[in-house]
């Protein structure tokens, strides 16, 4: 495979398993006095549905462009399989996109769309009809694409993204305009992209659209990533292995647990917050004791927290300017 | 964290990632809208039917034939011939000692003035008949002496203007269809000016004086002048029949319609050796200005204006709607060097405008002909390959200039602003061409260092040194050659590709 003899990288030979489809690494990017990007770093690998999630501004659909080669940064790299873009040959075969669905010209069929994509990469007609299929618009690909629905062209988009069949699939807020049937497809279709060995990369700026499909996230806010983790360890750091205890001898329970060396907090009337202590410990203590409890639980944060957590700093700067228009 | 996953990877691809994909699917890109298609359709049909049009609103029924010279070329042959018959071989000498010529200043208001071509000496021709062959040395009004034959041939000998001083010598001896013209200053050292075969001359040719005054040349138009002419020392040898002297307006049957001014018509006075002639008019091939009712291949191929319009547009859009909505993304993720994808629309659009241009303009040039003819216009004789050249450097000339609007449009990213640059580029100099009080300066300039240069692939008149004329690009007189025009359109067009390529590959996409 003249892909192996000419674009394994020596990290690749080493950790196969583990190898980055896309590295990201200190992408710095202004726009006359907007700083889109401002040291952006992180990794997508195979296998995994990555989230790219951020509030609108962060920077998303400009890294995805710095990664195609569309927009030259002022700092930083961004690698595919090893390489820069602009030295993929076919580079449809290593990384399918979708930036925007409303790029194509109205008065193209959307064969007619996919067939010059798949000529420029030296692909044959046959393939176009695959994809075509694949996406579910096997009726509708003679008909002008300028006639489609937003969801028809996001999947033409995808169709398009998919046309090489790379092992990279990068999609620019792809459940846009889709209906909740749409969604669930798109879902179901990131899944099995994903299970087929392939990295995908989804951006969107809403938590809810990715969270249940997501295995990694990377959120960014003001053109850097704030996080890049799965999503299990980022709800585990978020709640901070804290236990949440119903009392009503709130202040007897904290004397015995601060003694036992926990970090105690009252956060409600009758509630207390544990960290430091696993659950089984606190239950032994208190009733050693005697202090009476109703509920012990562990405390979970949910994504949509550790999401608005993150971006809080994002969120305030974009209201900010918000108010700033309106005025 | 890390998932032992295997990477998937795709089946083997073989194969290149070779410009001819690229091209591939700019030819794609390029069919699959109907627009564009439509757009190409629209120009070549626009080549034939203003092809049509010209040719069926022209309207000559009826107008005097045009004098055709020996070599099939149209003439313009009307002179004052004061002239005697000539069987077999002979000779004849005479001395011009005065060319004097007037202008009109104003109808009736004629003024001494300066005739470059004003001719006066010796003619040997084959009658009266307009166009017949004919053979002739002359004193002009500031060429010096010529001697010329069959209307298109012309050689110089001594210089300077006739006058009672320095009278001009002339001679011209006919030995079978070799006739030879001599020239001398004092009368007995005679110089050879040439030689030349005349054929059809007949055993006996008319032979004699002759006066033409060509009309002056002047501010974008002319004027019919008159000239007169002192000859002395006449003198025959050979075969003459001897008798009168016989005075002919050869040509138009009236003086005006011989070119001469109001009230000035042509005469002969003298007899023995001494005669002073008049006359108006040239002997001289055809050019716009002396047959004004003889269309060319350019008028029939008026549409290529219209055409213009359309690859313009085309040619703009290419580039431009992949900016509009956004498509260039996908256009240079999927091609990185974003050179090639350049060339490569360029490539695609000049060959496709080209092959609609060339259809356009084969088709329209001989119905156009045929109905202007049919319609009595006498159209100025091409070869067939120059008429290959025409209507294939029309269609360059549409290739080129839909290119030139590609590469405006890559630089400026936007429709309206790609397609005013290339129609100020390329249509406004045909526009300013087309006007005919333009300076001959300005319209010569704007036909040598603009895109329209390119127009002179559709000259088809030839000018000539011993023709004063307006030798300006309304009359269809290009101051570049075919080609060389072409080649000026070209550098702005590969000029302005190698600019949008830059930039391309400089900006963000
Ligand atoms: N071509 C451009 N010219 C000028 N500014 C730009 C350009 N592209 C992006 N920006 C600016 O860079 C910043 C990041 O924009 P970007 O589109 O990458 O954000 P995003 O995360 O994709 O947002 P959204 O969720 O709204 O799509 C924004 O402030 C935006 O205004
Ligand atoms: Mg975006």
């Amino acid at each position: 495979m003249y892909k192996n003899q000419h674009e394994t990288t020596p990290n690749r030979k080493l950790t196969p398993m583990s190898a980055a489809e896309i590295v990201v690494a200190g992408l710095r990017k202004r726009y006359g006095a907007t700083r889109a990007l401002d040291g952006m770093s992180f990794t997508v690998r195979p296998g995994l549905v990555t989230g790219f999630l951020g509030p609108n501004g962060a920077g998303k659909s400009t890294t995805m462009r710095v990664i195609l080669g569309l927009d030259a940064v002022d700092a930083g790299t961004a690698l595919i399989e090893g390489k820069p873009y602009h030295s993929l040959r076919h580079p449809l075969n290593h990384v399918g996109s979708l930036l925007d669905a409303a790029a194509l010209h109205p008065s193209r069929s959307a064969r007619d769309h996919l067939l010059w994509l798949a000529h420029s990469q030296g692909l044959a007609a046959r393939r176009v009809n695959q994809v075509i299929e694949q996406v579910g618009l096997t009726s509708a690909a003679r008909r002008k694409a300028g006639g489609y629905s937003l969801g028809m062209r996001q999947r033409l988009g995808i169709a398009a993204a998919l046309l090489g069949d790379p092992p990279i699939i990068m999609l620019d807020e792809p459940f846009n305009g889709m209906d909740p049937d749409g969604i669930i497809w798109m879902r179901g279709f990131l899944r099995s992209l994903a299970a087929q060995g392939r990295a995908v990369l989804v951006s969107s700026h809403l938590m809810s659209e990715v969270q249940d499909t997501a295995d990694h996230l990377v959120v960014v806010g003001r053109g850097k990533a704030i996080a890049d983790a799965g999503v299990a360890d980022l709800i585990a750091a978020a709640s901070g292995n804290r236990v949440a205890l119903r009392t009503t001898a709130g202040t007897h329970a904290m004397r015995v647990l601060g003694h036992a060396g926990a970090a105690v907090a009252a956060t409600g009337r009758d509630t207390i917050t544990v960290s430091g202590l696993p659950a089984d410990r606190i239950v032994t203590l208190l009733n050693q004791s005697a202090v009476p409890f109703s509920e012990v639980s562990a405390h979970r944060a949910t994504l949509e927290d550790v999401y608005l957590e993150l971006t809080r700093d994002a969120v305030e700067f974009r209201a900010a300017t918000q108010s700033e228009v309106s005025r | 964290m890390t998932p032992t996953v295997t990477p998937y990877r795709p089946s083997e691809r073989v194969g290149r990632d070779g410009f001819l994909q690229v091209l591939h699917a700019e030819w794609t890109k390029f069919r699959t809208v109907r627009g564009w298609t439509v757009g190409m359709m629209a120009a070549a049909l626009m080549v034939v039917l203003f092809a049509l049009l010209v040719g069926v609103s022209s309207n000559q029924k009826g107008s005097p034939p045009v004098p055709i010279g020996p070599g099939g070329e149209p003439v313009t042959d009307s002179f004052y011939f004061v002239h005697q018959p000539l069987a077999g071989d002979g000779s004849i000498t005479v001395s011009v000692s005065a060319l004097k010529s007037s202008i009109p200043k104003a109808p009736g208001d004629l003024r001494p003035g300066t005739v470059p071509w004003a001719k006066a000496g010796l003619i040997i021709k084959d009658g009266t008949r307009q166009g017949s062959p004919y053979a002739a040395i002359m004193a002009t009004g500031s060429h010096g002496v010529r001697m010329q034959d069959n209307y298109v041939n012309d050689t110089a000998g001594p210089t300077g203007p006739a006058s009672a001083e320095s009278p001009r010598r002339l001679r011209l001896d006919r030995s079978g269809d070799t006739i030879t013209g001599y020239a001398s200053t004092d009368g007995t050292k005679w110089t050879k000016v040439g030689t030349t075969q005349v054929s059809g001359l007949g055993s006996t040719a008319q032979v004699g004086l002759f006066v033409a005054s060509p009309p002056a040349v002047g501010g974008g138009g002319t004027a019919g002048s008159v000239s007169t002419a002192t000859f002395g020392d006449l003198r025959t040898q050979g075969g003459w029949a001897g008798g009168n002297w016989t005075g002919s307006q050869v040509g138009a049957k009236s003086p005006t319609f011989a070119g001469y001014p109001e009230n000035a018509p042509g005469s002969f006075t003298g007899s023995d050796a001494r005669f002073t002639v008049t006359g108006a008019g040239d002997i001289a091939p055809a050019v716009s200005d002396s047959l004004p009712t003889g269309g060319h291949l350019r008028n029939i191929l008026t549409g290529t204006f219209a055409a213009l319009i359309a690859v313009i547009v085309v040619g703009a859009l290419f580039i431009t709607a992949e900016y509009r909505n956004k498509m260039i993304h996908l256009t240079l993720a999927a091609s990185p060097r974003r050179s090639r994808v350049l060339v490569a629309k360029a490539i695609v659009l000049w060959a496709v405008t080209f092959v609609a241009g060339s259809v356009g303009a084969i088709l329209a040039t001989p119905l156009g002909l045929g109905l202007a003819r049919g319609n009595g216009v006498y159209i100025f004789p091409v070869t067939s390959s120059t008429e290959l050249r025409v209507e294939l450097g029309t269609a360059a000339l549409l290739a080129t200039a839909s290119v030139l609007a590609l590469s405006v449009g890559a630089i400026f990213r936007h429709s309206a602003g790609a397609v005013t640059t290339a129609i100020v580029a390329i249509v406004l100099p045909y526009i300013l061409i087309a006007i005919p009080f333009m300076p001959a300066s300005v319209s010569k300039g704007v036909a040598t260092v603009t895109p329209g240069a390119a127009f002179a692939v559709q000259q088809t008149l030839v000018p000539y040194d011993q023709v004063a004329s307006n030798y300006t690009p309304y009359y269809g007189y290009y101051p570049l050659a075919p080609w060389a025009g072409f080649a000026v359109l070209a550098g702005y067009a590969v000029a302005s590709l190698a600019v949008a390529a830059v930039l391309l590959n400089r900006r963000d996409a």
